[in-house]
């Protein structure tokens, strides 16, 4: 029995922060599927997002639901705009050229971050409505900044579930995504769609940062969570939503077990075994689609 | 007033000119056919027209406006709708759904509304529908509705891609080799489409077709090009027997 409750507790922290992965992998998907473009950035978005939400609840003290929404639409806004800038006027160009252009802007984010006055190289702490407060599920204890995570990020998918399915904004984006060409000639704006879905990868980002900030402080560095973001996004099948959530749902659950079970050092590295394993049987992913060319 | 006007376009891929000081006019309702090998400039036309490549010189009208400069996707919202050579679809879409997306320069509703999914925007939901199930039983699609188009035979697939531009409601059509793959059967059923299309539905059609029986059965006026100058203009018979066109295809 106590095995068990142990085994329990270990997934129950381990899709918390899963939760935080898949939210990042979603990012990288909703921009590839549109544009193209893998967005090797897509983790310094998330650390953008906390130090924004640290700014206006921490050093503006403004209150918690009013910071939040405040710095995802922030976020939204840097991300439309790191499109229009950057991305767009290198498209067309040969993929290592883009690549080389979102890992730099990586690079930026996490200078520019530790030279702003106020953010620096130091953590920062803020504090959420849901910070120090433990529920017990039977014999399971569970902190209210997991619950949190774990509620937002079922929220925000089946808010996308919906904004994609039903809404005339969404539809366009999943036609751009399928085929640029016949989505312009169907009167889509294709450049400004692109835009709006940088703009809402990097608003998801923004929640995943805020949410995450309890649990491992805001730094820098933070960051570097999109390294296991990306092989979530890879073991989903890129390129698939409910791909990149299960991706990172499995990754962090894994990896949260390796930690308890396995020695240390273990747990870093479980994600990428995870991930070669499952490549190794289904090379498309868990949820992506076969590349079978027709002759 | 003619539909389209197009005064002296030019276009140049570096030293290749691609289309030399083309002029001609389509008039309303009736079906204008672009002939010449390959590489005469028919698609390079059709890309000026919807956008894709900016001319080097000239001026594109239509309904006595210029649309020389504006934006590729502002093209079907005027009311110009095309097909492709190679026919590009929404492959994970249904049928059903490439044919309503083709209606989405129509939408009128706006984000909040549809948030709430208020009655405006399931009358026009409503309306819009209505509008694409007339298109899938003018080209008989009925029995494919709901098959993901990335399934289907190319036959069906180039007829969606039609029904897709019907179903935004154009003025104008450009159909980009519509007999490009088709089997002969195929290609007399496209022909009474295209018929119908033009007498039923009122709307023009600008083609490009190599296949001369299809060129005789549905043109009213043909414009012959070579090295994307033209090298005749006219009706059918004309044209065909034109020496240059002789010599363009069966050479000196």
């Amino acid at each position: 029995m106590r095995a068990f409750v142990e085994f329990s507790q270990q997934v129950l922290s381990g899709a918390a922060l899963g939760c935080i992965y898949a939210l990042i992998a979603l990012g990288f998907v909703l921009i590839y599927k549109a544009t193209e473009v893998v967005n090797f950035a897509q983790g310094e978005l998330m650390m953008l997002g906390a130090f924004l939400g640290y700014t206006f609840i921490s050093l503006f003290g403004l209150p918690f639901w009013l910071g939040l929404p405040l710095a995802v639409v922030c976020m939204a806004g840097i991300g439309g705009l790191l499109d229009r800038i950057v991305v767009r006027p290198i498209v067309g160009q040969p993929v290592f050229a883009i690549v080389m252009v979102t890992l730099g802007m990586g690079f930026v984010a996490r200078s520019g971050a530790s030279l702003v006055p106020a953010w620096g190289v130091d953590t920062h702490v803020f504090s959420t409505p849901f910070t120090g407060k433990v529920t017990s599920i039977g014999p399971l204890v569970a902190s209210h900044d997991q619950l949190a995570i774990m509620a937002t990020t079922a929220a925000l998918v089946a808010v996308l579930f919906l904004f994609f399915r039903y809404t005339r904004i969404g539809i366009a984006m999943q036609a751009a995504s399928q085929n640029q060409l016949a989505a312009y000639y169907v009167g889509i704006p294709v450049k400004a769609i692109c835009s709006l879905i940088w703009g809402l990868s990097a608003a998801v980002a923004a929640v995943a940062g805020i949410l995450l900030a309890p649990i491992v402080f805001v730094h820098a560095n933070m960051g570097f969570i999109g390294l296991k973001a990306f092989p979530a996004a890879v073991l989903g099948g890129f390129g698939s939503i409910p791909g990149a959530i299960a991706g990172g749902l499995v990754i962090g659950v894994v990896e949260s077990l390796a930690g308890f079970y396995l020695p240390e050092g273990f747990k870093d590295v479980a994600a990428y075994v995870v991930l070669l394993l499952v490549l190794a049987i289904r090379p498309q992913g868990l949820f992506g689609e076969g590349l079978r060319k027709k002759v | 007033m003619s539909l389209l006007a197009i005064d002296n376009l030019s276009l140049h891929f570096g030293g290749v000119r691609a289309v030399e000081d083309v002029s001609f006019r389509v008039e309303p309702q009736e079906v204008f056919t672009l002939i010449g090998p390959n590489g005469a400039g028919k698609t390079s036309i059709f890309n000026l027209i919807s956008r894709i490549y900016d001319a080097h010189a000239g001026r594109i009208a239509f309904e006595g406006r210029d649309i020389t400069a504006i934006a590729p996707h502002e093209v079907a919202q005027r009311g110009i709708a095309r097909t492709f050579q190679n026919v590009e679809l929404f492959e994970h879409a249904t049928v059903l759904e490439n044919l309503l997306l083709g209606r989405h320069v129509r939408f009128r509703t706006r984000l909040p509304f549809e948030l709430l999914f208020t009655p405006s925007v399931r009358a026009e939901e409503r309306a819009h529908r209505e509008k694409v199930e007339e298109v899938i039983d003018f080209l008989e699609l009925q029995h494919y509705r709901d098959s993901r188009t990335g399934n289907l035979p190319y036959g069906v697939r180039k007829v969606v891609e039609l029904g897709r531009a019907l179903a935004s409601g154009p003025k104008l059509l450009l159909l980009d080799e519509p007999s490009s793959g088709l089997n002969t059967e195929e290609t007399e059923e496209m022909s009474f489409w295209i018929e119908d299309i033009t007498q039923e539905l009122g709307i023009t059609v600008l083609m490009i077709e190599h296949d001369m029986a299809l060129v005789r059965e549905v043109s009213d006026r043909v414009l012959a090009l070579n090295y994307g100058r033209i090298i005749a203009a006219g009706d059918v018979e004309s044209v065909q027997a034109h020496p240059e066109v002789v010599r363009a295809y069966l050479g000196e």
